[in-house]
């Protein structure tokens, strides 16, 4: 049970660089009334940013797009899509998803 | 003291902005945190960092993504620059969350804001949007209770990971590793259903999944998502105008 100089230093240098994109914007931007067109973009920005995740966790393996890897996860998302949109409940929509891979994982 | 104790536990089945219901309309997300923190705390142990390690990063970075880098860079033997620098883009990401999020608390002071962005993430966030659509500002002491639970699970989660860790050795076969994914996709539908834009809604979900991929082949992962990002909200609010 240690914590060596080099991992200590890594994670401080690594809060702080976590720590500045977080507060930045709200402290700032938040001090002032944005422009209309601003405030319609920041609308969107969770939209497509989750979709951008999601993209990302399904289709790509390292960066480079490999379907043929990930078939269990896109099988999978489309249980978890419906189970979002008809319970919409985040809870159900994650155990539905967990629990299909277990099961594809097991049967394929 | 005890007074106020009592006043404050009627304020909690009362009011929809109190500190227990930031603490409540966190639990949908608690399993998720749950798992991706336990498999955090398991890839951490297996590339040899400490239980105190561990517990460091979660308390001091908390966030998943760059908590699963680091221990791979640490177990590669990556420099202490290197691995600063690919968790600096990994995070930036969230410029945009808390750039998304500040209108809703003009009300606060700098100093109110920064505490609520010192414990934002990706979950939160999608939890505190859905929770701002049709009104114009989130109460301080629901996202607290929102952020701290978030924040005390992960903590726990990563701990209890890292000391199972020595005796789990696929996670994925328990399907852990989807969790992430489906939390994900609960956020975006939940965040699609709720507000009267589906369409233009829908229109910049896939092209933000098309950039991510398609931009994928000249950056790096997490440069791709803020790239797909900002593209797809650009054409969002570009339609939206134009109509």
């Amino acid at each position: 049970m240690e914590i060596r100089w080099h991992i200590l230093l890594a994670i401080i240098g690594a809060s702080v660089v976590t720590l500045l994109p977080r507060v930045l914007p709200l402290v700032v931007l938040s001090r002032m009334q944005l422009p209309d067109w601003a405030m319609r973009w920041l609308n969107y920005v969770p939209v497509a940013v989750m979709a951008a995740l999601i993209g990302q966790e399904l289709f790509m393996n390292d960066g480079k797009l490999d379907i043929s890897r990930n078939y269990t996860e896109i099988l999978a998302a489309v249980p978890t899509f419906a189970t979002a949109i008809l319970t919409r409940s985040l809870l159900g929509t994650v155990v539905v998803g967990i629990l299909t891979v277990m099961v594809l994982r097991f049967i394929l | 003291m005890s007074e106020k104790v009592q006043v404050n536990k009627q304020d909690f089945t009362v009011r929809e902005d109190s500190f227990y219901q930031g603490v409540k309309d966190c639990i949908p997300t608690l399993l998720g945190y749950l798992s991706i923190g336990f498999a955090a705390g398991v890839v951490g142990k297996t590339s040899g960092l400490s239980l105190l390690e561990i517990t460091l990063m979660s308390t001091m970075i908390y966030a998943g993504s760059a908590q699963f880098i680091m221990a791979g860079m640490i177990a590669s033997h990556g420099s202490v620059t290197a691995i600063i620098l690919t968790v600096f883009i990994v995070n930036l990401r969230h410029l945009l969350l808390s750039a998304a999020v500040s209108p809703y608390f003009r009300h606060l002071t700098s100093f109110k804001t920064m505490l609520i962005g010192t414990l934002l993430t990706d979950e939160t966030f999608g939890v505190a949007m859905n929770k701002a659509m049709n009104r114009t500002s989130l109460d301080e002491k629901w996202m607290h209770g929102l952020n701290v639970t978030a924040y005390l699970n992960w903590i726990i989660a990563t701990i209890a990971g890292a000391f199972f860790g020595q005796w789990i050795t696929e996670p994925e076969k328990f399907g852990l590793d989807f969790a992430l994914t489906g939390m994900f996709i609960g956020l975006l539908v939940l965040q699609m259903v709720s507000r009267k834009k589906f369409f233009k809604d829908l229109m910049v979900a896939v092209c933000a999944v098309g950039l991510v991929i398609g931009s994928s082949y000249f950056l790096s992962g997490s440069m791709a998502v803020i790239a797909a990002t900002v593209i797809a909200a650009t054409l969002g609010m570009a339609v939206e105008k134009w109509r």
